[in-house]
Order: C-alpha cells, then sequence, then structure tokens
C-alpha cells in the first residue's frame, strides 16, 4: 500500500508541476509601464523625481519613455537609452563624484561620529560609575591581638 | 579634562566641517555671476575646452578646432517654446554670419537626440549642432535655463553672452560687429 501510495503521490507530483511548468517557462515579463520608471529616474532640468515634475522638460523624458515602452523595453534597457541622452544625472542616485560626493560621505562621517560620541560617552560613564560598584571589602578575620583588646574594651564599657 | 573637552571639540569641529561643505556647495553653484560681470568689465574668458557629440552623424567636434573663427554658440532644447521663437532668427543670422566666415553653433541641453534632430528639421537649421549629454559644458558657462547664447572670438574667448532668447538687433549691434573685427 505504501508504495502504491508513494507512487500516486509522485505521479501527482510530476502532473501538477507539468501542468505549471509552461506558464512559468513562456510567459512574457510584466510590460515596463510609466509609473514605473518615473518613479527611479529624475527631471534633470528640476532636479526632481520625474514622477513629480511638471516642467516642459519633464514631458519631453516622459515621451521618451513612453516612446521606448511602446517598443518593448524594459525598464533597465529604458535607464540605459536615458542616461544615453541625459547623462547619468537622470537617475536618482547622486553623482559620484565632485559635490555629489558628499551625499554618499556625509551621512557615512555621521555614522562614524556618532559611534564614536557613543563610545566616548560609554567610557566616560564607566569611569563614573566605577567606585560607587565597587565590591564591599573582604570579610577577613580579626587579629588575635586585636580580638583581645576589643573583648578588653567591651568588659570595660559593661563594667 | 581633556577626555571632557573631546565631545565639544568634536561637535564643533563636524559643524565646521558642514559648514566648509555647504560653502563649498554654494561656491559651486555660484559662477554665473562671475563670468557674466568678467564679460560686462570687458574681459574676454576663454571657453571652457570640450569636445561634444554630433547630433547629426557620428563622431564628435573639439570646440578648440574651432579657433580662428568667430563662433555664436546657442544653448538650447527642443522642448523650450522660447527657443523655437528664436530659432527662426538665428537661422537668418547664420546666413549673414557665413558671409563674415563665422557660424552658429547649436549645443542641445537637457534634451534627446530625437526631440533635438525634429527641431533642427522643423526650423530647417543649417548650421551645425552638438549634444553636451552629461550638462558639464554648459554648466560651466553656467547654463541655468535656455536659450542662452554666447560669442566666441577667433581667440577661443567668451566676447559676449545673451541669457535670454537672441535677437535681430542684438546680433546687428553685438554679434556682427564682432564678425567683421579682424583681431
Amino acid at each position: 500500500v505504501s508504495r502504491r501510495a508513494v507512487g500516486l503521490v509522485a505521479l501527482a507530483s510530476v502532473v501538477i508541476t507539468l501542468s505549471f511548468a509552461p506558464a512559468g517557462v513562456t510567459a512574457a515579463p510584466a510590460r515596463t509601464t510609466l509609473p514605473d520608471v518615473e518613479d527611479e529616474v529624475m527631471c534633470v532640468l528640476c532636479k526632481v523625481p520625474l514622477n513629480v515634475a511638471e516642467a516642459p522638460e519633464a514631458d519631453a523624458e516622459r515621451r521618451f519613455i513612453s516612446s521606448l515602452i511602446a517598443r518593448g523595453y524594459t525598464k533597465e534597457q529604458i535607464k540605459r537609452a536615458l542616461v544615453a541622452q541625459y547623462g547619468p544625472a537622470v537617475l536618482t542616485t547622486p553623482d559620484k563624484n565632485g559635490f555629489g560626493l558628499s551625499a554618499y560621505l556625509v551621512p557615512l562621517l555621521a555614522l562614524l561620529g556618532g559611534l564614536t560620541a557613543v563610545g566616548l560617552l560609554w567610557i566616560r560613564w564607566r569611569r563614573r560609575t566605577g567606585p560607587c560598584i565597587a565590591p564591599p571589602p573582604p570579610d577577613t578575620p580579626t587579629a588575635p591581638a586585636d580580638s583581645r583588646r576589643l573583648d578588653e574594651e567591651l568588659a570595660r564599657f559593661d563594667a | 579634562v581633556q577626555r571632557r573637552a573631546a565631545i565639544p571639540i568634536f561637535v564643533v569641529a563636524g559643524g565646521l566641517a558642514l559648514l566648509v561643505l555647504l560653502g563649498f556647495g554654494v561656491f559651486h553653484q555660484a559662477t554665473s555671476g562671475r563670468l557674466d560681470d568678467a564679460v560686462a568689465r570687458g574681459q574676454r574668458p576663454p571657453l571652457p575646452a570640450a569636445t561634444l557629440p554630433r547630433l547629426d552623424s557620428a563622431g564628435s567636434t573639439s570646440l578648440a578646432s574651432l579657433r580662428g573663427k568667430v563662433v555664436v554658440l546657442n544653448v538650447f532644447a527642443s522642448w523650450c517654446s522660447p527657443c523655437a521663437d528664436e530659432a527662426p532668427v538665428l537661422e537668418r543670422a547664420q546666413r549673414r554670419l557665413a558671409a563674415e566666415g563665422a557660424t552658429m553653433l547649436g549645443v542641445t541641453w537637457r534634451d534627446t537626440a530625437p526631440d533635438a534632430q525634429a527641431f533642427v528639421r522643423r526650423f530647417r537649421l543649417s548650421y551645425p549642432v552638438v549634444r553636451d549629454v552629461s550638462g558639464d559644458f554648459a554648466q560651466k558657462l553656467s547654463v541655468v535655463g535656455v536659450p542662452e547664447t554666447f560669442v566666441i572670438d577667433r581667440r577661443g574667448r567668451i566676447a559676449a553672452i545673451r541669457r535670454q532668447p537672441a535677437t535681430e538687433a542684438w546680433f546687428r549691434q553685438v554679434v556682427e560687429p564682432l564678425a567683421r573685427a579682424k583681431a
């Protein structure tokens, strides 16, 4: 019975796989849309993302993107074509040279600065709180001479 | 005491660094005034060197190769309606300038090649047009809008700037005398 069940399960798996596989293999990728590209590129004139830009230059960019979509370009191909027409400034990532480099460096420096400040504060806090949490003195045994003197003084006090 | 002073010193240094960065950014952006002031004072700053791809064909044009003739460099875009209004004026000026051995040179700005080519065909522009794809060349000229026009003398220096649409009167009063001048 178990061998038969295993066979049935295997057969069902093969049928299910075959029924879904052609769809997965032959399905065309989703068609690129204008809104899908617009939010990942810049209006190079107004220096804002294209999806919020209203300048005539932005309309020209949208027309260019739409013409490429009509020709079946993917999003990455459209981005490459935009860079060929407008330069790398059309992408939403800042330049990696000149003043644009500060967009990468400032957050990094701020992070390093923050970590350094936290480190310094932690070291300071450790030093300041150290004496307050010092362990109690050890319970040392009283020396015989001290013990004898203590007994004498207590006896004198009682008298 | 030294350790206690470390944090304020660090904060002040960080603040100063940010101010320097901000100052550099402002300085970097505010060059148009300097260029225009220099030309207004009668100085002739050199045209930034550039080699730009041609619009109508493969290959590129080095601006240095144009030395020896007066060049009227017009920065434009096909999506700009003042540029469309100005285009017939430029084409008429080109015919007069060519007779003096000078030339117009169009430079596309923030524009696609197909749109710029359609613009050139629409207005039957007969002068060469190059593309400033990255916008770096226009940035060196402090272009902030189009159309803007620069007159380059025979020695490759900026002799006049017009940061608004060029007119027939401007060509006759400013550009054509420069084109006729020998030096």
